[in-house]
Formats: C-alpha cells, sequence, structure tokens
C-alpha cells in the first residue's frame, strides 16, 4: 500500500464518532494543560495512561495525539496574554506576543499564533506522513550496532545540546538511566539494584516513572511555591487579523514550518532551538525591524509555526524509529510499551493501521484546535484564574489512582512518593526533566542493542563499529561533545571576537520554567509591589 | 487613628476609596488601604497591579492624606486580611464597597464584606458602587 491509501484508511478509523470524540477530548484537556503553565502534555498523557487501559489502543493514541498538538496550541495562549510560557517552546513567542498584547493587539497576536500553528501542524504532519515511511524503509537496513550508536546521540544531544547546564543535564540522563536498570538483568536473570525486595525485580513501571517526576514532582513544587503575587490578564476579544497582518504572517509561518520540522525529526530534536531561530531570521528578514521588541507580528507568527512544526517533527523517529527525542514522545512511547505494541521500524507493518490512524487524527486534530481556539482563546484564559490548589489536589488524585491501578500494588505508591522527592528535588537543583525520562525509556533499549551486538561479536567491542552508519554517528557525538571546548580554545585565543553560541543564556531550561522564574513574596515578607509612604 | 479601607479595583472598590478617602480628611485619620490576594492562582483580577497603586497613591497625595497602602499575600481571605489590619491598627472605622450577590453564590463562595460586617470589632462603613 502506498502512502495515500494508508492515510485515507487512516482517516476511515479516525473520522468513526468515537474517535472523533476520543480526538475532541484530546485536544480540548491538551489545550487546557498547555494553557495552565507548569503541567504539560508529557504529564498529561502519563496520568491519562492507566485510565486507558480500557481504550482501544488506537482510541487512545488518538486523545494522546490531541494532548499533544492541543499543549502546543495552548502554551501559545499564556505567552501571549500572560507573559508566563505555559510550555518551554513557548518562550520565544511570549517576547513578542506579550508586548503585542500590551499595546493592544493581542487579537492580532493569537490569532497570527493559532492560524501560523495550524498552517504549520497540517503541512508539518504532511511532512511526517512522507517521510516517516522513507525512514523506516532505511531504518529496517540497520543492525543494532547502528541502533545503539543512534540512540546513544538522542540522549546525548537531548541531554548536552538543550537545556543550561551540561552538568545537570548528565546528572538528570544518569539518574533515569539508573532507574531503568532497576529489575532483573534479561541476559543472566541477576538482579540490579532491587536491594533485596522481590517487589522491584520486575522492573520500575515506566508510567509510574512518569506520573511521580511529572505530576507529584510538580505537585509539591507549587505546593512549596505557592504564593506568588498574581497578575492581570490582558482583556482580549475574539482573535481576528487585518489584511496587513495576513501579508506580514504567512511567510514567517512557512520560514518556520522550515525550521520547526527538521530539528523536530533529528535526534538531537526539541522545539527550543527552531522557535529561537526563527525569531531571529524574522528579525533579520523583517520590513519593521525597528518593531521588534514593542511587539511585532512576524516574531509571533514565526516562532509559532516553528513550534508546531517540530511537533509534527519529533513523531518521525518516533513513529519511524521507536526513537522519542521530548518528554511527551517519550510518554508516548511507553504507552506503546504498555499495550504491548513494539515500537521501531516494525511499527509501519505490523501496526500499520494504528500509525496511520494516529496521524490521520493529528490532522483533524489540527483543525478542531484551530476551530476551538480561534474563538475560544479568552475563555482559556480564564482556566489561569483557577485557585491551583484545587487544581494541583486533583492531580495528585489521579497520579496516585494511575499509579496504584498499574499493577494494583500499594508497593508503587511507595514508589511514586519516593520518585516524587526526587522530581521535586530536581526541580530545586534546576536538574532538567527531560534526560532522565529519556534514560528510564531508552536505557533498557539501548543495552538490550549493546548486548546483542555484543554477543553478535562474542564480547568484541569492536562490533561496536561494524557498521558505517555507526561510525558516522559517532563522528557526530564526538563533535558535539568536544562543541564546546573548542569553542573556548578559539575564545581564548581571540578574545576580541563574538561568537554565538547558540541560546544557551537566553533560554530557561526544558521542563521546569515555571519554577526557573523567580516569583517573590513568602509568608510574612513584604511583597515587592507593597508601598509604604507617610506624608507628614 | 486608622481608617482601613478594604479595596478591590472594581467600581465597589473605586466607591469604598472615595468614601474613605472623604472620611479620613474630615477627621485627619491616617488612610490605610488593603488589597490583598490569597496568591493561589496565576491570575487574579481583584489584585491592583503597580499603574493602579500609583494613580491611588497620587490621588492620595493630592487629597494630602496620611495614607499607607498595603498588598499582603499571605493566603488569607480578603476579610481576613481587612480585619487583621483593623486590629492591629486599631482603626477607628472599616470603610468597604458591596456589590450585589445571590444567595447561592453567597452560598457556595461565602461573602467578605459579610464577614467583615459581623466580625469587625470597630464600626463598618460600607457602600456601594454608583
Amino acid at each position: 500500500m502506498d502512502v495515500w491509501s494508508s492515510l485515507m484508511d487512516g482517516f476511515s478509523t479516525a473520522l468513526t464518532p468515537l474517535n472523533l470524540m476520543y480526538a475532541m477530548i484530546g485536544v480540548i484537556l491538551g489545550t487546557a494543560v498547555g494553557v495552565l503553565p507548569g503541567l504539560g502534555p508529557a504529564m498529561t498523557v502519563a496520568l491519562l495512561l492507566p485510565v486507558t487501559y480500557a481504550l482501544e489502543p488506537t482510541s487512545a493514541f488518538i486523545m494522546f495525539a490531541g494532548i499533544y498538538y492541543g499543549g502546543m496550541y495552548g502554551g501559545s495562549t499564556t505567552s501571549i496574554l500572560l507573559n508566563t510560557p505555559g510550555e518551554s517552546s513557548s518562550v520565544v513567542t511570549a517576547i513578542e506576543g506579550n508586548k503585542m498584547a500590551k499595546a493592544g493587539r493581542a487579537a492580532q497576536a493569537l490569532a497570527t499564533a493559532a492560524i501560523g500553528s495550524f498552517v504549520a501542524g497540517t503541512i508539518g504532519t504532511t511532512l511526517l506522513a512522507v517521510c516517516a515511511p522513507i525512514v523506516v524503509k532505511f531504518a529496517v537496513s540497520l543492525g543494532s550496532p547502528s541502533y545503539f550508536a543512534i540512540m546513544m546521540l538522542a540522549l546525548l544531544a537531548v541531554t548536552a545540546v538543550l537545556g543550561k547546564s551540561r552538568l545537570r543535564g548528565f546528572a538528570s540522563l544518569g539518574l533515569g538511566l539508573a532507574i531503568g536498570l532497576v529489575g532483573l538483568d534479561s541476559v543472566t536473570g541477576q538482579s540490579r539494584l532491587t536491594f533485596g525486595i522481590p517487589l522491584l525485580s520486575d522492573g520500575l513501571d515506566i508510567v509510574v516513572v512518569a506520573v511521580a517526576i511529572f505530576a507529584v514532582g510538580e505537585a509539591l513544587w507549587v505546593a512549596a511555591h505557592l504564593r506568588r503575587t498574581p497578575l492581570h490578564i490582558i482583556p482580549v476579544g475574539r482573535p481576528w487579523m487585518g489584511k496587513k497582518d495576513w501579508q506580514r504572517s504567512w511567510k514567517p509561518w512557512l520560514r518556520g514550518t522550515v525550521f520547526g520540522f527538521p530539528f523536530g525529526a533529528l535526534p538531537a530534536g526539541g522545539a527550543e532551538i527552531p522557535t529561537f531561530l526563527s525569531y531571529v531570521t524574522e528579525k533579520r528578514l523583517s520590513k519593521h525591524p525597528e518593531e521588534f521588541g514593542h511587539g511585532a507580528i512576524e516574531g509571533v507568527a514565526g516562532p509559532e509555526a516553528a513550534n508546531n512544526a517540530a511537533a509534527a517533527g519529533t513523531l518521525t523517529p518516533m513513529l519511524a524509529l521507536g526513537l522519542p527525542t521530548n518528554a511527551t514522545a517519550a510518554v508516548m512511547l511507553a504507552a506503546f510499551t504498555s499495550y504491548g505494541i513494539q515500537p521501531g521500524p516494525q511499527l509501519f507493518s505490523s501496526q500499520g493501521p494504528l500509525v496511520w490512524a494516529l496521524i490521520a487524527s493529528l490532522f483533524i486534530g489540527n483543525l478542531l484546535l484551530l476551530l476551538i481556539n480561534l474563538p475560544l482563546a479568552p475563555l482559556w484564559a480564564k482556566l489561569l484564574q483557577l485557585p491551583r490548589p484545587y487544581l494541583y489536589a486533583g492531580i495528585l488524585f489521579f497520579a496516585t489512582l494511575g499509579a496504584y491501578s498499574v499493577n494494583l500494588q500499594a508497593f508503587d505508591l511507595v514508589i511514586l512518593l519516593v520518585l516524587g522527592a526526587l522530581g521535586f528535588m530536581m526541580r530545586r537543583f534546576g536538574l532538567p526533566v527531560l534526560p532522565l525520562i529519556l534514560g528510564v525509556i531508552l536505557g533498557p533499549r539501548l543495552e538490550g542493542q549493546l548486548r546483542k551486538t555484543l554477543q553478535l561479536s562474542a564480547g568484541d567491542p569492536a562490533g561496536l563499529f561494524s557498521e558505517p552508519i555507526a561510525i558516522g554517528i559517532y563522528v557526530i557525538i564526538a563533535i558535539i561533545l568536544a562543541w564546546p571546548l573548542v569553542l573556548k580554545l578559539i575564545r581564548r585565543n581571540r578574545p576580541a571576537t563574538v561568537l554565538p553560541t547558540g541560546y544557551d543564556d537566553a533560554e530557561p531550561t526544558t521542563e521546569h520554567h515555571v519554577a526557573s522564574v523567580p516569583q517573590a513574596t513568602t509568608t510574612e515578607a513584604p511583597t515587592p509591589t507593597e508601598q509604604k509612604q507617610e506624608k507628614p | 487613628m486608622t481608617i482601613v479601607v478594604g479595596y478591590v479595583p472594581t467600581p465597589e472598590g473605586e466607591a469604598a476609596l472615595t468614601q474613605a478617602i472623604a472620611e479620613a480628611k474630615k477627621s485627619n485619620d491616617t488612610l490605610l488601604v488593603i488589597n490583598s490576594s490569597k496568591g493561589d492562582a496565576l491570575v487574579d483580577n481583584r489584585y491592583a497591579q503597580e499603574p493602579d497603586i500609583q494613580s491611588i497613591e497620587e490621588r492620595l497625595a493630592e487629597h494630602g492624606i496620611q495614607h499607607i497602602i498595603k498588598q499582603p499575600i499571605r493566603g488569607h481571605d480578603a476579610a481576613a486580611e481587612v480585619l487583621d489590619a483593623a486590629d492591629d491598627n486599631d482603626a477607628k472605622l472599616i470603610v468597604i464597597g458591596l456589590r450585589r450577590r445571590s444567595p447561592v453564590g453567597k452560598l457556595i463562595m461565602g461573602s467578605v464584606s459579610q464577614r467583615i460586617l459581623l466580625e469587625a470589632d470597630c464600626p463598618v462603613l460600607a457602600v456601594k458602587a454608583d
């Protein structure tokens, strides 16, 4: 079957009333968690995973896809109206978007974000449908050594390239790999890191780990920083755009898409770099460079498109190789495993209908998001007035329920609390969450490929370099790791030249941006806005 | 002596402030303006932002009234903050603004004004928006 007829089959599955309903639930939930800073699609999918065990896998994944895209849309609303990015990839949108809103152009900013997301999401999903089968064709020819190398690349790149501090990234990755090690060795049957507790010998359930780190960790963190100066939301009507806005928006949309998709599709993907690149490009190409910094519509249109195209791009390695590059894709991959579906290049052939229904539902979800976001943006903003104790109490309830329902073991609740405390400490010390989750999910598979390679080469490490692609990837890894060192050396030799080091200093870290925003006000301390003035 | 006024950036709050200014001018008292939030939601439209506070500041200075503006965020509700402030400063009067509430709304959300009216140890002056 060619791509077109498979995709049409996918549409016929995704367009059944039941699946349409799940897509609708998904996009609404996704938008809601995207709007609320601190919650994200990864956490939502993790929380819903145990609840959806009773569903058809196809319906569940259609819902997850809606949540994934919805999160991307929702983040821009908060960025624009509140200058508090709901999602790490919306950080750049906030720069110009909030300025636009303050200048009374919130409606146009929201409109260009929503329509740009729709355009980029649709093009991105089309590219996904076209590229993924090609990647699969190429991927089935790869052996264990190459897979091992690709996974190493993904882990190291996500850890070393994204986020502020490499040390913290690697610390987080190490924690993740260690958590992934718990249980019986798959080859020899030895128990590892079980501390003599028989219940640990099955390993830690990935759902429990994800829920603990994302949901419980975040809830504890918010509880520890509950009181902060509330902000005012900028009032806005129905989003709309004038003719001039369209003229200024359409090119940034397309350019943003071009930046977003490849970066999302690379193993080192993420939406942060392309959004930033798009912003810089639009600033340079704009006919109104003086408006940048005061609310230029291009600065919203480009990054928002890049962000959504990257979201589509991320699904390419996830579906074609079983390689997640952001937190939501990682949790979705875990979802595949818990449904008994083996992720990897075989996915397209063994689970063809499911995969194509998933891709079709991305198109549908995109359209639904445009329809519910354009008229309802002001309504979504109202969510931010929700008192957070209620919200997080609900999340903790679902987290506990979910963790318990996975194996119906009270012991899982202990693990949930312990790892939740770990998630809290990670936020406290600024460790990014993404490397940990990737480590937990990819670690065991990485080990599997390593063992297979070494078995084939009878224990000879040279077997790791037996495929040309593997060698090529190791070279890339070496460059990624050596790059900052080289930069430092060049800088030392020529101290006068300023080299662009990427976006490291401009960006908050990945998952816990809310945490990194310094918010004042504790119990008795005077608030920053408090004023005491007495006139004689 | 001190006059405490519970301020919110709404017509009711403005009415209360206007009334409080008149009272303070009459008796040459210190005016304590309280605008609080529990601080548990990301957005609270009843918490006055910087420009609001500045314009109040200017207005009070114009009238030549001794004043203190406080914006406590301590997780207490507005009634508790106003009553606390009145107690601490031995206030002689509390000024608040009233708005129309439905019985059901009051049942679910409670009423800040009602609590202040019932629990205050000093006279309470309640005004309505025009």
